[in-house]
């Protein structure tokens, strides 16, 4: 039964996880670049989430879908302004401004909201304990990975079936041939980001709502744990982004319960060092391949 | 030269210089197509076709000059504003999309277009490549060299352009299918089609072209008729190997 119990919490973090990868990946493998700010729009998502619930009264639907919306358009003013000027730039450069932008949502939510954590609300999400069998599973961990599961069949038929979707797909694969399909780049870069920000408030309510303590930087570990399951399942491929993410939370939680407590975030990273040396590519990844 | 062309031109570039960088890679060349015309650039490798090409479909910017399709001036406007406009560049290299489907590429290539016309269009090129029908839901990389020839035409075609750049259509392909791809740009031009053509096979291109344009390092050194270019002592000794 612990066992279990560990296998749900594990599925729900591995969920979050997922969720964020989902982000990293799609930008990745549509701007080629790595937004090392998306851990920090989750954690603005989370505030604005907080703000609607705890001071404006709002239901947990609107506040979150508030959230989204503050995301969405973060995100689409984060790439038009801060990447989109560097976009013939070296990619060193578009790294280190993205490293800049994190601190920067980081400092401005400092200066908003203060340092002092906040307690997170609770919500339908995350209102009552569930027993199942003999399980006790709480309705944040069935939410999440319900949700995980909606947006990952969401994404796939999005790219699979929609006019934009494909048009990703093209930019992914060659930016130049996607241009001359009459495919307009910088209009599918910044949809990416629109879609990976709304995620990623999605994904901030859900962390908030298992853990539910918010400060400015409670992004940054799950954000950095999220890229290495990106980067774990394969970097830019959406499955991979699925797959790994659930993965490393599942990876993460049977860690810490029956090896080490304080091994665990090791653990995770130790695991992500011998997949990256047995298939360097990810675990879904396509190798590079050679242009004919 | 035997005829004078009165019309105006379906694509007029005027005096073009592209750097890469400090590189000057195009120093100011001029060049037209009619209307129905198959016009092929040939030269040397580095000579800067492709550039030229890349230049007129917009992935690259002009420095100095102009670009014009039917009196309206492209060049500023980006590649994909440019293929509404009705041009249409099959690239080197092919850069066919991979991981899609043959008919996920010919739509793309109809990405501008309304999507109520797209199954005409497509019907169309399955009837001039059939190849492409019978592999319609395979993906696309695993397409022979000559057959994702054929799908980066028909995919460059979806697009309804007025003129057709084709840059290396015979690249790394066999003899037998190099003779193909030339067919089938002969049918295209009987069909009506405006095709500016830049080839390394300088033989074939001369042999299916109305008139040439010769470019050495980022300029154009002789122009004419495809005949006479063929026939010509300078052209033959420098692009023909005799």
């Amino acid at each position: 039964m612990i066992f279990l119990d560990n296998l749900m919490n594990g599925l729900s973090l591995g969920s979050i996880y997922a969720i964020i990868a989902l982000g990293y990946t799609m930008v990745y493998g549509i701007a080629k670049m790595l937004n090392f700010a998306h851990g920090d729009v989750i954690m603005v998502g989370a505030y604005i989430a907080f703000c609607g619930l705890q001071y404006w009264g709002l239901p947990p639907i609107v506040a979150i879908l508030a959230a989204m919306v503050v995301c969405t358009v973060l995100g689409i003013t984060i790439e038009g302004l801060a990447y989109r000027p560097l976009r013939q730039a070296a990619s060193l450069a578009v790294l280190i401004t993205a490293i800049g932008m994190s601190y920067l949502l980081q400092n401005v939510a400092l200066m908003i909201w203060g340092a002092n954590p906040k307690s997170f609300p609770r919500t339908f999400i995350n209102s009552s304990i569930l027993h199942i069998g003999g399980l006790n599973v709480s309705s944040a961990t069935i939410y999440t990975i319900l949700a995980n599961v909606v947006i990952m069949i969401a994404l796939t038929l999005f790219t699979a079936k929609t006019k934009m979707g494909k048009a990703m797909r093209c930019v992914s694969e060659d930016r130049g041939a996607a241009e001359l399909m009459g495919i307009n780049v910088n209009r599918t870069i910044s949809v990416t980001f629109a879609i990976g920000s709304a995620l990623a408030a999605i994904a901030g309510v859900l962390l908030c709502s298992s853990y539910p303590i918010l400060q400015p930087t409670t992004g940054s570990m799950p954000g950095i744990k999220a890229f290495t399951a990106a980067v774990f399942g394969g970097i830019g491929s959406i499955p991979g982004a699925m797959l790994g993410g659930v993965l490393l939370g599942v990876i993460e939680i049977f860690g810490k319960a029956y090896i080490s407590t304080e091994l665990g975030d090791a653990i995770v990273f130790a695991v992500l060092i011998v997949v990256l040396l047995v298939k360097p590519s990810g675990l879904l990844g396509k190798p590079v391949r050679e242009k004919v | 030269m035997s005829e004078v062309q009165t019309a105006a031109p379906l694509l007029r570039v005027n005096d073009l210089h592209v750097y890469y960088g400090a590189i000057h890679a195009i120093k100011g060349i001029s060049l037209e197509v009619h209307e129905n015309e198959i016009v092929t650039l040939i030269g040397a490798n580095g000579a800067g076709k492709s550039t030229t090409l890349n230049t007129i479909a917009g992935l690259l910017k002009p420095r100095q000059g102009t670009v014009e399709l039917h009196g309206a001036v492209l060049n500023g406007l980006g590649a994909s504003k440019i293929v509404p406009k009705g041009l249409s560049l099959c690239p080197e290299g092919r850069r066919i999309f991979q991981q899609m489907t043959v008919k996920e590429n010919l739509e793309m290539g109809a990405y501008s277009r309304d999507p109520a016309e797209i199954p005409a269009s497509l019907d169309e090129m399955f009837q001039r490549f059939p190849r492409l029908k019978e592999r319609e839901r395979q993906i696309a990389g695993t397409l022979s060299g000559g057959e994702q020839q054929m799908l980066a035409m028909a995919r460059a075609l979806m697009s309804r352009p007025k003129l057709l750049m084709l840059d290396e259509p015979s690249m790394g392909l066999a003899p037998i299918l190099v003779e193909q791809i030339f067919d089938i740009i002969t049918e295209l031009h009987q069909s009506g089609a405006t095709i500016l053509l830049v080839e390394q096979n300088a033989q074939m291109a001369l042999a299916v072209a109305d008139r040439a344009y010769v470019m050495e390092t980022g300029v154009i050194t002789m122009q004419g008729p495809a005949q006479e270019l063929l026939h010509n002592d300078a052209v033959q000794k420098a692009y023909l190997g005799s």
